[in-house]
């Protein structure tokens, strides 16, 4: 079964969050919904479970049992232990005592949480939080698991804690979406939308994106002059420079670069960028 | 940093309304309301000579009725009802003066009101005060059911006000707005602990008035039990409507206490109703603390039944339904997906698979 959105539109008074915005979301596949802050991403996962009502478009998804949701929050009770958070839900989504035990266990277990089961939720650690909140959100086995930036902030031992978590939750058959702001981690994904302002970017396989990127990417040291200057960017210790046509400018002085999912979506938003401010210049 | 807690104070219009709203509140309770000086005193006259003295009756004894054909069971009586907190009963031998003691400050004031009177009679003429239910004027006998009230109210409407507001401010609002649970569910998940703790809170204070206290009760159980659960009902609404209109527990608790003053101050709990001007009294009549006062000080102190307080448990079931109503309302809103609050009168654009 495939969930997903279909030309969805999201406005918040004259502000447009979202704009024809789709995405399918098959099961047993991980999607990462990526973007920069106010880009929509978690306009759209709220759309996705039912707790924002689209100003247009389609949404479809399973039956509110079958959902789990991490909100941009942990969604825990700071008051209530690792345990009694479990319980709850556990409750809430009707699961019986013995899987919930049987399952909490196994995935306390894995992510280092045994320990801490006693422990309000309230005095673990960001990551230990999160890695609470993914558990409780997939506790029920869900058809849809929707988690709003679960990695952010988080240490790289959590983070791959909570990879092993997704890719559990995908295994079992959700189809799992999950929002971030790492595109080296979107790159973990099986599929990526890159939303920028509110409308689609790129869509496609991290392999896809990347290889779809029009004209040339190089590395240099040294950030370029003049025109190039407007198509490059910083990244780690060197400068990346993109050529719309691939042809010589400034930026052939440097190596061409194979580009990877990083280097897509940053081109994708220069291209609009670019694109706007050439309207906006031609328009005054 | 005097500017910026200026312009951080501006925008907090809810804190600034409060800083004006308040002390005109507090000006007008305390100037008004807070009195212990009877002014006026409702009596009653029985008995043969009850046309005689009746007409000769100084201030501050307001008569409301006479009935020369009535004799101390009529007195009694009416006194139990709450008709009326004084009955003057003539009789052959003399004059008593029989005061409700449940109505501390009119009693006192009765007592003092009365010897006034006889210290300008002539000579040889005899006037008794007898004060029933509560013979030796005890606070703690008032107090008690008066406590019992102000601790429904105290958790039904702080305690349960901050339940919903935390929960929105933890960010678990959505996700029990996600979760295949009804509003109905979660709203009465919400009130029942609290209906249980408030509902024990103040069985633990009765007995307790009863046992170190020595306050009576003399009238049934079943009565105030009643009158409680309609009361936290009223309490329980109170308290989840405030929550739902506050974005956090700072607004919650200020909006609760805005509730809670002029219901403590204006109830009759602590001031009497009577020595209120009646500008102010009107007030105490729509706040529903005034009537579960009543109740519960008729219940227990005077041994009144249901069929007399009645009028009290009506107002205080109206009361009941609207806020309760109200606060389900409000709070089906809060759990509702955002975008249908935005855009209610939009046609449902969603397909839901089942």
């Amino acid at each position: 079964m495939s969930w997903g959105v279909r030309g969805m539109t999201v406005r918040f008074g004259d502000h447009t969050a979202l704009e024809g915005v789709s995405l399918e979301v098959p099961a047993g596949r991980v999607t990462a919904v990526v973007g920069g802050d106010g880009a929509g991403k978690t306009t759209l996962l709220r759309c996705l479970v039912g707790a924002l009502a689209p100003d247009d478009g389609e949404v479809r998804r399973p039956d509110a049992r079958r959902i789990g949701y991490l909100s941009s929050t942990s969604g825990t009770y700071p008051d209530l232990t690792v345990e009694e958070n479990l319980a709850f839900s556990a409750t809430a989504y009707g699961i019986s005592e013995a899987e919930t035990r049987e399952r909490a266990a196994a995935f306390l277990d894995r992510t280092g949480l045994t320990e801490a089961r006693d422990r309000p939720a309230g005095n673990l650690s960001g990551g230990m939080r999160q890695k609470l909140g993914v558990i409780r959100a997939m506790l029920h086995r869900p058809e849809l698991l929707v988690l709003d930036e679960p990695t952010t902030g988080i240490d790289p031992v959590s983070r791959a804690d909570l990879w092993w978590l997704i890719a559990r939750a995908a295994s079992e058959g959700a189809a799992v979406v999950l929002a971030t702001a790492y595109l080296d981690e979107a790159e973990r994904a099986s599929w990526v939308l890159a939303l920028d302002d509110g409308r689609a970017l790129a869509e496609g396989t991290p392999d896809r994106i990347a290889a779809a990127v029009p004209g040339t990417i190089r590395t240099s040291t040294a950030r370029p002059s003049g025109d190039a200057a407007r198509r490059s960017w910083r990244r780690g210790a060197r400068w990346r420079t993109w050529s719309p046509d691939g042809a010589g400018d400034a930026a052939s002085q440097g190596d061409p670069v194979r580009p990877d999912l990083h280097d897509a979506v940053t081109v994708a938003a220069l291209a609009r960028e670019l694109e706007r401010s050439d309207v906006g210049g031609e328009a005054a | 940093m005097i500017v910026k807690e200026f312009r951080q104070l501006r925008r907090d219009r809810r804190t600034l309304a409060m800083l004006i709203f308040m002390p005109i509140l507090m000006l007008v309770v305390f100037g008004y309301a807070a009195s212990f000086d009877v002014k006026e005193i409702p009596v009653r006259v029985l008995g043969p000579a009850a046309e005689r003295v009746s007409a000769v009756l100084p201030d501050p004894f307001a008569v409301e009725d006479v009935d020369p054909a009535a004799g101390r069971e009529e007195a009694v009586t009416a006194l139990r009802d709450g008709e009326v907190p004084v009955v003057f009963l003539t009789t052959e031998s003399g004059l008593t003066v029989l005061v409700d003691g449940s109505q501390l400050f009119i009693a006192t004031g009765t007592k003092a009101a009365v010897s006034a009177i006889a210290e300008r009679a002539p000579q040889g003429l005899a006037v008794d005060v007898e004060i029933l239910f509560n013979p030796d004027l005890e606070t703690s006998a008032i107090m008690v059911p008066g406590l019992a009230a102000m601790i429904l109210l105290f958790v039904g409407t702080i305690i349960t006000s901050l339940g919903v507001v935390r929960e929105r401010q933890a960010g678990t609002l959505e996700q029990l707005a996600v979760m295949p649970l009804r509003p109905a569910d979660v709203f009465l998940g919400k009130i029942a602990p609290y209906f249980v703790v408030a509902a024990l809170d103040m069985v633990v204070v009765i007995v307790a008035g009863i046992w170190l206290f020595g306050v009576p009760f003399r009238g049934s159980v079943l009565a105030l039990a009643l009158g409680a659960v309609l009361f936290l009902f009223v309490t329980l609404g109170l308290g989840v409507l405030i929550s739902s209109v506050s974005e956090n527990q700072g607004q919650a608790i200020q909006l609760a206490l805005m509730m809670l003053l002029p219901q403590v101050m204006l109830s009759g709990l602590i001031f009497p109703l009577s020595s209120m001007p009646a500008g102010v009294r009107w007030i105490g009549y729509l706040l529903p603390l005034t009537y579960f006062v009543e109740i519960a000080r008729g219940v227990m102190i005077r041994g009144a039944s249901i069929l007399t307080l009645w009028p009290s448990y009506v107002f205080l079931a109206i009361f009941g339904a609207v806020v309760f109503g109200l606060a389900t309302l409000r709070f089906r809103r809060s759990l509702a997906p955002a975008g249908r609050r935005r855009h209610e009168a939009e046609p449902e654009l969603e397909a839901v698979a089942s």
